[in-house]
């Protein structure tokens, strides 16, 4: 059978999103970036989107996420997205604007941000990946590193008298009035990946009305910044990190 | 048709300004002494009547990052802080110097450093005219002495910054935006529609449509190559504007001896000053510099010629005097009068200031 054959329109079961650019990515092999960012676009293209939605890029691995989406985008400085997002959206009511962060951006360094636009009810979406480490700037200690994990900072493991309690942020924009659909989901199995996409896209159909902010936590691996193949990630973030973060509606309004 | 004069605070001007020249949106954070901006917004509840958005951020960081986002949709947005809050927005500036955005930011200086006092100072000069954040980058920074100029260079703080794709401060201080004069303010203009923008602004975050590719707002680039060749660029932006937009007033320099150089609240003093110099017989004359950045380099170096020595009068420890001596280039005596933390010099204390720079001069 040649190539030409097997990809006969009518053989095709799955496609890449036309929303996803070619460009190749710089995630690490096992990264849970490259499976969200395949959601959300292919939630945007779903929902024929394209032309109406901006996203604001973090500073941290997914940097780059303006390489991989062909949409309109804005690179924010580190963890203050949700306030380029509030300008955006306040600014454009009509478009969809959502955030894509990472734990360090948007819970250590952004948390007023985050906070602040949950609060306000901003008519926004935030993609959190959560995988309790800094991946950029190579695995140091993240607020929701684990109890006890080994992280370039942290080298023998987080300790709470030191530093702190991995910080639940999602529980926390859970209490706020302006939030109205809190979530933390998972990709690591076909299963978690189909109810993410889900998650994702509710989040940008409750754009279209003016009642709050949805935010969608997404507990992912880091295979490097774990050191571990990403096999191990997977279980290692089933057995530890789910106990930390369930999976599940936080809040659904 | 007969012009409407009012009377109101420089910081109430600035409001008013905004809100008819077409500004889509302002955000803010309350600091003293510059809040009345916020609070004439709030109050006349723009986005009732020309839609503009106006929003009390959670900090000044939050604020000029929103400022960012706002930029980045090619829509006419601005802040305001005063000397803490401007130091929190530093991080926000840079990046939006590195991405070419356009945005007024009105800076209402108090006496430093820390914490400081409420009142009245220009100790925020370097900070503005030098980059007071990181990298090499630049602001047009306009310097208003009246009620008046805070209405005016609103309007064109806008014209400049989308003029160049770059972020326009108007560096006032505490008198100027406290103090109330009378004021025409400029006419109505309407909001650019989203269309306009799109035409416009290409570059903008308005949606990808299919005839054109993403487009991205970032001041990120990892090839040191391009980032090199993005600095060359801005550089030459802030030649262009070096050449093009240096303004300043002349008042009585034509044949001048001594020559006093100020900006805002100071050159209101020094206007007083030489009235009384002159009545003495002194020749003295004052330059102000309505631009800071692009700084009036040549102007001053010409009337080095036919000077005999030049005081700056600062509410400062001495710091636009160095871009002065810089300009003088050693040929005649620079010398700076300047009180700090929040006091205002009497005209009689500039007039002894300038004596004593004269008698040295003729010792």
């Amino acid at each position: 059978m040649t190539t030409q054959e097997i990809v006969k329109p009518e053989n095709l079961v799955y496609t890449k999103p036309s929303v996803m650019n070619d460009t190749t990515m710089h995630y690490c092999p096992g990264c849970s970036h490259g499976v969200v960012h395949k959601l959300i676009a292919e939630v945007i293209e779903e929902m024929g989107i394209q032309e109406e939605t901006i996203g604001i890029a973090p500073v941290g691995c997914a940097v780059f996420a303006y390489n991989y989406l062909d949409i309109d985008w804005q690179e924010a400085a580190h963890g203050r997205a949700p306030a380029l997002a509030t300008a955006v959206k306040r600014l454009m009511p009509e478009k969809f604007v959502f955030t894509y962060q990472g734990d360090g951006d948007l819970a250590a360094i952004g948390t007023a941000e985050t906070i602040h636009a949950c609060n306000r009810g901003e008519n926004i979406v935030i993609i959190f990946i959560n995988n309790g480490i800094y991946g950029m700037t190579g695995g140091q200690m993240a607020p929701t590193t684990l109890e006890g994990m080994k992280t370039a900072t942290t080298p023998y493991g987080r300790n709470v008298e030191l530093n702190g309690y991995p910080l639940p942020i999602t529980n926390l924009v859970a209490l706020l009035k302006g939030t109205r659909y809190v979530t933390r989901q998972s990709v690591h199995t076909a299963a978690a990946v189909r109810k993410a996409k889900q998650a994702i896209r509710k989040a940008f159909e409750n754009s279209k009305e003016t009642r709050g902010t949805s935010f969608v936590e997404i507990v992912s691996t880091c295979s490097s910044g774990w050191k571990m193949t990403p096999v191990n990630s997977n279980k290692w973030m089933e057995e530890n990190m789910f106990k930390e973060y369930p999976i599940g509606d936080l809040k659904n309004e | 048709m007969k012009e409407e004069v009012k009377l109101m605070k420089g910081n109430e001007a600035i409001a008013h300004a905004a809100m008819r020249c077409g500004c889509d949106g302002y955000f803010g954070y309350p600091i003293t002494p510059q809040t009345e901006i916020m609070e004439t917004l709030m109050e006349n509840e723009p986005w009732k009547t020309t839609g503009m958005v106006v929003l009390q951020a959670e900090s000044e960081v939050a604020a000029i990052n929103m400022v960012y986002g706002g930029a980045g949709c090619g829509k006419k947005v601005m802040t305001s802080s005063s000397s803490p809050g401007m130091s929190l927005k530093q991080e926000g500036i840079s990046y939006m110097a590195g991405a070419n955005l356009p945005a007024v930011i009105v800076s209402v200086m108090r006496g430093g450093p820390g914490l400081g006092t409420i009142q009245p100072s220009q100790a925020d000069y370097f900070q503005t005219v030098k980059g007071g954040g990181h990298g090499d980058y630049k602001m047009i920074t306009l310097a208003p002495a009246s009620v008046q100029e805070m209405a005016d260079f609103t309007v064109l703080a806008f014209e400049l910054a989308f003029k160049y794709n770059i972020v326009c401060v108007i560096l006032a201080d505490g008198i100027i935006g406290q103090m109330m004069e009378k004021v025409v303010l400029p006419p109505f203009q309407p909001r650019l529609t989203n269309e306009e923008i799109k035409q416009k602004y290409p570059w903008a975050t308005t949606g990808k449509t299919p005839d054109r590719k993403r487009n991205v707002i970032t001041s990120l680039e990892l090839d040191s190559a391009l980032m090199e060749q993005r600095n060359i660029d801005l550089q030459k932006k802030y030649h262009l504007i070096e050449e093009n937009e240096v303004r300043i007033e002349e008042i009585n320099c034509k044949d001048a001896e001594y020559l006093l150089i100020a900006f805002g609240a100071s050159a209101r003093i020094c206007q007083k000053v030489i009235e009384l110099a002159r009545e003495e017989g002194i020749k003295l004359g004052l330059l102000r510099p309505i631009t800071l950045f692009p700084f009036p380099t040549k102007i001053i170096k010409n009337h080095t010629e036919k000077l005999k020595g030049i005081l700056t009068v600062e509410l400062n420890a001495g710091q636009m005097v160095e871009d002065v001596r810089l300009a003088v280039n050693g040929k005649i005596p620079v010398e700076h009068f300047g009180r700090m933390g929040g006091i205002v010099p009497t005209v009689e204390e500039v007039l002894d200031a300038t004596k004593n720079l004269i008698a040295n001069i003729q010792k």
